[in-house]
Formats: C-alpha cells, structure tokens, sequence
C-alpha cells in the first residue's frame, strides 16, 4: 500500500512531536525512520498508524484519505521495542487474536498461525504462555502475531532494540524478507545508522520531529543532502570543520592546505566540510590527501578497528581504522584526509559538492 | 540457637493467638463452666454453642444477612471502580490528581459522620432495614478504596497492550473483556478482598441501617442478652465463626496481596 503523509503535524500541549512533514512511501518498500531517541520516530509511527491523530494534515492510504479513521478500520501492523503480547493467552491465541477477530474460519486460521510459527521458530510453545518465554522469543511472537495478519501497512518500533546481539543479527536478517514476501509496505524504527545500512530500503533521516531528508538508504548515506542528514546517519559521529577557500588555498583554523580534491573546484568564501571518520586515517591514502598533526584525546579499539579521537589546531576531529593501531591519550599523530571524500556544505548546512 | 532465633517471633505470635484461641476455647464450653472459674481448655466440652447458632433462625440469618450485603457491596463497587480506575490510569484530563486524591479523602471521616444522614434519607426513600441500604452506605468507603487499588494494578500493565489490541482489530470494550480484565485478575482479587473485609467488619452503619430484616451478625451478638444473662458461650461461638468468612478470603488472595504490596498500593 502506499502511504502518503500531506502537512502532517503533532502538537502535544504546548510542545511539538512532530513539525509539518510531507513523505510519501511507495507500495511494498522497506522503509527505515533514523534518528536518534526523541527525534519523533515513534510519534510518526503512530500517526501512520493511526494510533494517534494529526493536529493539522491529511494521511492518505492508496490514495484514499484515511485520517480520521479508527486504528481498527486500517490494515496496520505495529511491534513495539518492549516486548507486547497477551499475557492471558497462549503463543497459539495471541498469533491467532487477529485473525479471530476478523472471524477467519478456524482451518484457516490453524494453518495461518503454524506457518508463521514455523517461520519464526515457535512451533515447540505454542501451548505456553508468553512470559514463560525468553525476551526473543517473545519479540517474535509479537512479530508473528504481525505477520499473520498480512497488514498492508506494517510497523516496526526499534522491534530489536532489546535483544541480545546475536538473535538481533539473525533476525535482522530475516525481517526484510518475510514482510517482502508479503509484500507488505514496512517501517521500520531504529536509533542505529549501521542497522540501517543493513537493512537497505529507504531511509528517512529525523532530527527533532522533522524528517530531514528520505531517499535509498545507501544513496542517503553516501550523498547526504544537509549537514543535519549526515549528522543523524554517521556513527561514529561524523567530522564537521568550517574551512575557508581562498584564491589557491583553503584554510582550516588558521593554517593553510592546497586546495585539492573536492576543495579545487570552490569558488572563494566560507564553507563546512563533512569529513566521515573512516576518510581520517592514520595511514596515507592513494589519493589526493592533506596532512593534520594533532594529539590523540581518547582511542578505542573495537576488535578489528581503531577509534582515535584527536585534537589538532583546536578542533576535535575523529578518525576510524582498519586494523589494531596502538596509541595513547597524549602521543602526537599525523591524519590523512581524503580531501575528495569530503562533503562540502554551505555556512546554512545545505550541501554543496 | 535456633530457639533463640524463634524465641521473639514465638512470643509475638502467640500474644497474636491468645484471643483467638481463648475465644475457641470458650466456644466449646458451657457458659456455667466459663463463669464458674479459670480452666486453659474446656473441661465438658460441648458443641451445643453451635448447634444453636446453626438451629436458631436469629442467629445464623444475622450472618445470611451479613454476607449477602457484603457480597453485593463488594460485586457493586468492584465493577464501578474497574471503569473509574481505567480512567485514572488511562487517561490525563482536567483535576484528575485531585479527583483522585479527593476519592481518598472519602476514607478520612469516621463512619459514624454519615450514620445520621444515611439513617434519615433511606428512612424518607424506604430503603432503611433493607440489604441495599447497607451495601450502598458501605459504597461510600469502598469504592474510592477499589478505585485506588485498582488503579495501582492497571498502571501497571502498559499502554502499549491496549494500543496492539486495537491494532490487532479489538474494539474498547471487547479488549477491555477479554485482554485487560483477565490481565489484572490480581488486583481485582485484591480490590475484593479489602471491600470484603472492610464491609464484613463495619458495624456501625450496619446497626444504625438495619433493625429486623436484614439485621447483621455484628448487631446480633451485641444485642444478645437472653433471661439468663450474657450467654458467653453461644457469643463465643458466633464470634469464632464470624472470623471463618474472612479467613477464607484472605486464603484465596494470598499470592495476590503480595503482588499488591509490590505495588505499594495495599
């Protein structure tokens, strides 16, 4: 189903969830709502659901406006972060609950119910009752629960935020896939920019109850339109330096670099340079790259990379690298600069090359 | 050790006992014997206290009585304060804190404050003598009680499972049924227990409320004065059943009054 939002807002007392949004998602796409805790993804979620109504705009369901309409009159899914199932009844029922209350026959629903058991590994309790059963398993009942109902809208609230790593990897995995099946159109909530990349589909970037910028997950990351969108998908958080062009030169707090890479072809004035940490390396580069003495500050080593955050000519810079680099707080580096991987912005936070 | 350990609870518990047990052992002897003089058990002992209570239609209806408005009054303000603290627990609207808490102040006066008025307006509507006069006027104290407990338990369980179940196509009402109530039996055993006993031990609006017709066992045994004096015996035996009722209640409730403590709301 494709979902339109036209002008939507949320206004809550006097605070706003969500400032005025316009975001159209296509039939069957995955979609992704990035942004950080606060950033309104839960609020749009429920306003797609219809959960919660808009203060002003419309929301349109093929086409169709659909705002005002009852939760229970839509064809939505929703998995919530914390694990939500009936505590009264068994894993079969609470998988069964929507289809009983559709008054599917009770072949159908018996079928319906141990296919999407079987596909989420639940077949062994469906007898039981939810909470005598692990966090992961029940999140898959509730998933389940979702799946069976084949909603053409489906709606997922950072579904794996509270699992352990290695069933949030498994199931990461298979997510996309059995609503794809479906063909389903899903949202999909996370706080995490790699999940996204995981994940693929559309992403829509939030900051602070807007949508900042929605496109191909993979385009969005690579070619972001504004500061604020490569802020919110950038982790470890992403290298912003005020850089001034001159005539055959840029400067960076004072000291002067060539004007290479990305940075040639500037027209004089001020800018800001978005520089992802896995483009400062404490390696040289092939390319083109400018040359930053600093001191190290802090550096983390997770298992196959180095984290080194560094401060040179006053300003806090970090760089991420392949491989273990042992430095410690205090030692003076040398950090390359890939200066045609840099993202130039305007002094407004609007991309420029 | 090990009795010294025991020996402080020990000594408390049986002070705790005593009155019961001296009320069980007066029950099962004669009111001569009682009277007569000083004996640890009863030396002829005797059921006929009993057999008295359970032949004697002014005995055992005190207790008829007794439990039926106590179980309408209980049934009554269970199913009102269930909607009330959904409300509380569900929602935000205009003085809700103070609503709540102007429930609570309900439980604050003596009951002794309302005998009169209740007394004079079920006479004027001709409810006064009656089970319902006595299961309302015990309305007052219990439902703001139920409401409060209530509430405590519902808050609970989060908001989000009454959202899935209106995702999942369940209206208010049938979600409320079949999803919210089963999910909060614990509290609703709680809120009943203490409207139960609340309403069970309530004397004085019960006296003041009844005459002859639905007269409770409280009012009974404080009346009973036969020719021959106090019969202590067949009063001793009316009170040992009078603690039977609750007893049993609080058998049932038992697992949940922990989970309410949990909550702070007992």
């Amino acid at each position: 189903m494709t979902l339109e939002l036209t002008h939507v807002q949320l206004r809550v007392g006097a605070g706003t969830h969500i400032y005025q949004t316009d975001l159209k998602l296509e039939e069957g796409r995955f979609n992704i709502l990035l942004g950080t805790t606060l950033a309104g993804k839960t609020s749009l979620m429920r306003l797609m659901a219809g959960l919660e109504k808009p203060t002003a705009g419309r929301l349109y369901f093929n086409g169709r406006d659909v705002t005002g309409v009852p939760v229970q009159k839509r064809s939505v899914a929703f998995v919530y972060q914390q694990f939500i199932n009936y505590p009264n009844f068994t894993v079969y029922d609470n998988i069964a609950s929507p289809l009983r209350v559709q008054g599917k026959s009770r072949a159908q629903i018996d079928t319906a119910v141990k296919e999407v058991a079987e596909m989420l590994k639940l077949t062994p309790m469906l007898r039981r009752r939810p909470a005598e059963l692990s966090g992961g398993q029940q999140q898959r009942i509730a998933l389940a629960r979702a799946l069976v109902k084949r909603a053409e809208l489906v709606l997922l609230d950072e579904p794996l935020a509270n699992l352990d790593y290695k069933l949030r990897e498994e199931l990461r995995e298979e997510l996309p896939r059995l609503f794809a099946n479906q063909g389903a159109t899903v949202v999909y909530a996370t706080s995490e920019p790699t999940e996204a990349l995981l994940l693929g589909g559309y992403t829509a970037a939030m900051h602070e109850g807007r949508v900042v910028e929605y496109g191909e997950t993979a385009r969005l990351y690579r070619n972001p339109g504004s500061m604020l969108a490569a802020s919110v998908f950038s982790d470890p958080p992403i290298n912003f330096i005020a850089v001034r062009r001159e005539t055959d030169s840029i400067v960076i707090d004072g000291h002067g670099f060539p004007a290479v890479g990305v940075f040639a072809c500037l027209g004089c004035g001020d800018y800001i340079a978005g520089l992802r940490p896995h483009h400062l390396t404490l390696t040289p580069p092939s390319g083109d790259a400018l040359e930053l003495s600093g001191e190290v500050r802090v550096a983390e080593i997770t298992g196959s990379e180095s984290v080194i955050h560094a401060r040179v000519h006053g300003v806090d810079w970090v760089s991420q690298n392949h491989g273990i680099h042992v430095v410690k707080p205090g030692d003076k580096v040398v950090l390359f600069m890939q200066a045609e991987k840099a993202m130039v912005f305007d002094p407004d936070g609007k991309r420029i090359s | 050790m090990s009795i010294r350990k025991w020996l402080v609870p020990g000594l408390y518990i049986l002070f705790l006992m005593l009155p019961i047990y001296w009320l069980l052992n007066m029950s099962f002897k004669t009111t001569n014997e009682i009277l007569g003089g000083f004996s640890l058990w009863p030396q002829e002992f005797t059921t006929e206290n009993y057999v008295a209570i359970f032949t004697d239609p002014t005995w055992y209806n005190g207790y008829i009585n007794s439990l039926i408005y106590v179980l309408i009054n209980t049934v009554i303000s269970v199913s009102v304060a269930l909607p009330a603290a959904y409300a509380f627990s569900r929602y935000r609207f205009l003085g809700d804190k103070h609503l709540f808490f102007w429930l609570l102040t309900n439980r604050m006066a003596p009951p002794a404050v309302f005998a009169l008025p209740f007394f004079q307006l079920y006479s004027a509507v001709g409810l006064f003598d009656t089970y319902w006069a006595v299961a309302l006027a015990h309305c007052l104290f219990n439902i703001p009680l139920a409401v409060w407990i209530l509430e405590g338990f519902m808050s609970g369980v989060p908001k989000e499972l009454d959202e899935t179940a209106y995702v999942d196509g369940y209206s208010f009402w049938h979600f409320f049924g079949r999803i919210f109530i089963p999910t909060i039996t614990a509290g609703i055993g709680v809120a009943a227990f203490f409207c139960f006993m609340f309403s069970w031990v309530e004397l004085l609006l019960a006296k003041t409320l009844t005459s002859v017709a639905a007269k409770p066992i409280a009012a009974t045994m404080t009346r009973t004065a036969s020719s021959s004096g106090y019969e202590l015996g067949l009063l001793a035996a009316a009170g040992a059943l009078t603690i039977i009722p609750g007893a049993i209640v609080i058998w049932f409730v038992r697992n949940y009054i922990a989970k309410g403590f949990a909550l702070g709301r007992v």
